[in-house]
């Protein structure tokens, strides 16, 4: 789960990170009364989208008059940004930071990841901050410092201080240095984040270690233990799509093509968006129901397939180790009842109770098209929905 | 005997009394695997199903001697339980639950090296479909009746695609020495590399059926293994092609975060080490029966 930026900041100085002042602002008049709480000078106007990258898309702007951060506010506020994370559609602002604006003197680059070839948190720095990190990689890879946290005692002082001297910092700032690097460790640690990533991380004209930018992600899987994380959810970020079907406990990723997928297992589920895009189709999104899918879990699946406008033909494709292929087969044929559906739909079933399956089908009535094998589905569902585009008159 | 389970293997199914892991345990027996018992906290010194149920792991594996042990605990609870079976002196350990913490798996990895190799106990899963050797034993949710015995090694995280494998083997006729899935999860106990090396070193497997994914090192990592270590022929597919680049498709572990991790730069690194790629996902029995012709 991705929190906004000063989510990540109020997080951070939760942990002893120092922060610029800063406030939310829902609206431009709004905006110019916050800026006047703070110092009352320059500040920034930043959109809160779950993206990086704003700063090229606009959403970024340093103001020096109530004029400008009115217009800057208006501007942003409603506005779909694209960035190069946000994919084509881009995500709406609804709310801003105003930031008192930094003297920056030094910028650094700050990561905590979960690195899955040592098996532990690593930590990631650069005195090449302000670039992202893949830039970083490629144009000064030498300047990369990485450090292995050991999980059974947490990150030490003496690894921060390293960092520290590392990236070439004044023997004056290694104290600050080091009890923000420990400080970012903890938030990682204690807040069952997947990610914390400070960048840049600054010193100041004044020699101060400040957080200048904050992206922090939480792992979905410990959010059972993190309710107050769960709180920082923003649902107007997210895909509708995706929103309605995780709040039912499916598993779906929205994507651009006309053919939805239902589909067990998360491995299944990709290759057989791997075998549509073969057979000459584009999948519509991924969509797993999980082990032991009951007859009202494949029907909100349909629904789910279905929220997707641009379904225009959908595959089912299960092979039953837990499930039955005779529960399925009873949420099919209900779905295409209770839904009206008129779209072409393939399905195919294999594994425990498919002879059961087939027969419920089968014996419906209803205009089902069946499947033996993945490569006869994605072959006849690609067909089933270029015939029904030539028949609607549409292109293929 | 295969790898990692035969007809031999005592079983301990820990979470027995719960509703999946009771349900689980009766496929496994009626399938021939020996189960010895189970435990849950609590219950120890009743009975489930006619198999003995005990509070704890050490006390089940001085009764029993259960040298195996399948843990169907759920997620927020399933660390723990994996650390209760290294310490109670189990040798495998078979981890279903989908949805552990990445940092109880990072402390359970930590946990399991303070045990000298000779008694460390081996991790399958989490967020698998299980392990079988098929005419002999699983522990697992697989359908057990899908594979043939024979002498082909499967390995794959994910568990239905692994019984697509098996099933369009089967359907040309081709069997399975043992089938391995290692898990969906970013850390898993057992990798493609781990169980690669315990095929080259099976006497009844003769070739290899790797079912990697979108995500991490790990398939990088057993292609270089393949090329440097291996003499037995392998086959690979490789899932999601179509996945876009920073999404999770489904497993926490499919996610393309860094160079090298999506399904198009891995065909390249393993067929680079000469394995037979498997063209898509319909393909695997045909690609397999050429692979052994």
């Amino acid at each position: 789960m991705d929190i906004h930026e000063y989510q990540a900041k109020e997080l951070l100085k939760r942990f002893g990170v120092n922060v610029p002042r800063g406030g939310i602002a829902y609206s431009p008049e709004q905006a110019v009364y916050r800026s006047h709480e703070l110092s009352g000078g320059k500040c920034v106007v930043k959109a809160q989208i779950h993206s990086g990258a704003r700063g090229k898309a606009g959403g970024v702007r340093i103001c020096s008059s109530d004029d400008e951060i009115a217009d800057a506010a208006a501007w942003m506020l409603g506005r779909k940004l694209v960035t190069h994370q946000t994919g084509p559609a881009g995500k709406l602002v609804s709310r801003l930071y105003i930031e008192e604006a930094t003297d920056i003197a030094q910028e650094i680059y700050l990561a905590f990841v979960m690195d899955r070839t040592e098996e532990r948190v690593v930590v990631v720095a650069s005195a090449q901050g302000g670039m992202e990190i893949e830039d970083i990689s490629t144009d000064e890879p030498d300047s990369i410092i990485r450090s292995v946290v050991d999980p059974a005692v947490g990150m030490q002082a003496f690894q921060a201080r390293e960092i520290a001297f590392q990236l070439g910092l004044d023997p004056a700032l290694i104290a600050q240095a080091t009890k923000t690097i420990t400080g970012c460790y903890r938030l990682m640690e204690d807040m069952d984040a997947s990610m914390v990533e400070v960048n840049p991380l600054v010193v100041t004209g004044a020699g101060e270690i400040v957080a200048l930018d904050a992206k922090v992600s939480f792992d979905d899987n410990a959010l059972f233990r993190r309710p107050e994380i769960s709180e920082f959810r923003d649902k107007s970020q997210e895909d509708p799509r995706e929103t309605y079907a995780e709040d039912r406990g499916l598993s779906y990723i929205g994507l651009e093509g006309e053919i939805g997928c239902i589909v067990n297992g998360a491995g299944l589920a990709m290759a057989t968006l791997d075998m549509i895009k073969m057979a000459g189709g584009e999948p519509a999104n991924f969509l797993d129901v999980g082990g032991g899918a009951s007859p009202e879990r494949v029907l909100m699946s349909f629904k789910a397939v279905l929220n997707d406008p641009n379904v225009e033909a959908i595959l089912v494709n299960i092979f039953a180790g837990i499930n039955r292929c005779d529960w399925i087969a009873e949420g099919v044929v209900r779905a295409v009842r209770e839904l009206n559906l008129t779209m072409p739909l393939v399905v195919r079933l294999s594994g425990t109770n498919v002879e059961e399956g087939r027969a419920l089908i089968n014996e419906s009535g209803l205009d089902i098209i069946t499947a033996d094998t993945l490569a006869e589905a994605a072959d006849k569902v690609v067909g089933a929905w270029k015939t029904g585009r030539n028949q609607n008159g549409g292109a293929v | 005997m295969a790898i990692l389970i035969d007809k031999n293997s005592r079983v301990l199914v820990t979470g027995l009394t719960g509703r999946i892991g009771s349900f689980h345990a009766e496929e496994m027996r009626a399938y021939g695997t020996n189960v010895v018992g189970g435990v849950t906290p609590g219950k120890g010194g009743t009975t489930h199903n006619g198999l003995p149920v005990f509070n704890t792991v050490k006390g089940a594996v001085a009764e029993t001697g259960a040298d195996l042990a399948i843990c169907f605990v759920p997620p927020p609870f399933a660390a723990d339980a994996i650390m209760e079976a290294a310490d109670g002196g189990i040798r495998t350990c078979v981890c279903i639950a989908d949805g552990i913490p990445t940092q109880d798996m990072i402390r359970v990895k930590r946990y399991m090296r303070r045990y000298k190799s000779e008694r460390r106990m081996r991790l399958i899963g989490p967020n698998c479909a299980g392990i079988i050797t098929p005419g002999q034993g699983f522990a697992g949710l697989m359908p057990p009746h899908i594979y043939l015995p024979g002498r082909i090694g499967i390995v794959g995280r994910s568990g239905t695609l692994g019984y697509e494998a098996a099933s369009q083997m089967k359907a040309r006729g081709i069997g399975v020495s043992s089938s391995i899935g290692i898990g969906g999860d970013p850390i898993n106990g057992s990798s493609f590399r781990d169980i690669l090396e315990l095929f080259e070193n099976d006497p009844d497997t003769d070739a290899v059926v790797m079912v990697g994914e979108i995500g991490g090192p790990q398939e990088a990592e057993a292609a270089e293994y393949i090329r440097d270590h291996m003499t037995k022929p392998v086959a690979a597919y490789i899932a999601g092609l179509s996945a876009p680049k920073g999404r999770r498709m489904g497993h926490a572990g499919a996610i393309v975060s860094a160079f090298g991790e999506s399904a198009q730069e891995k065909v390249e690194i393993l067929k680079d080490c000469g394995v037979a790629i498997v063209p898509n996902p319909s393909a695997i029995g045909e690609t397999v029966e050429n692979m052994v012709a």
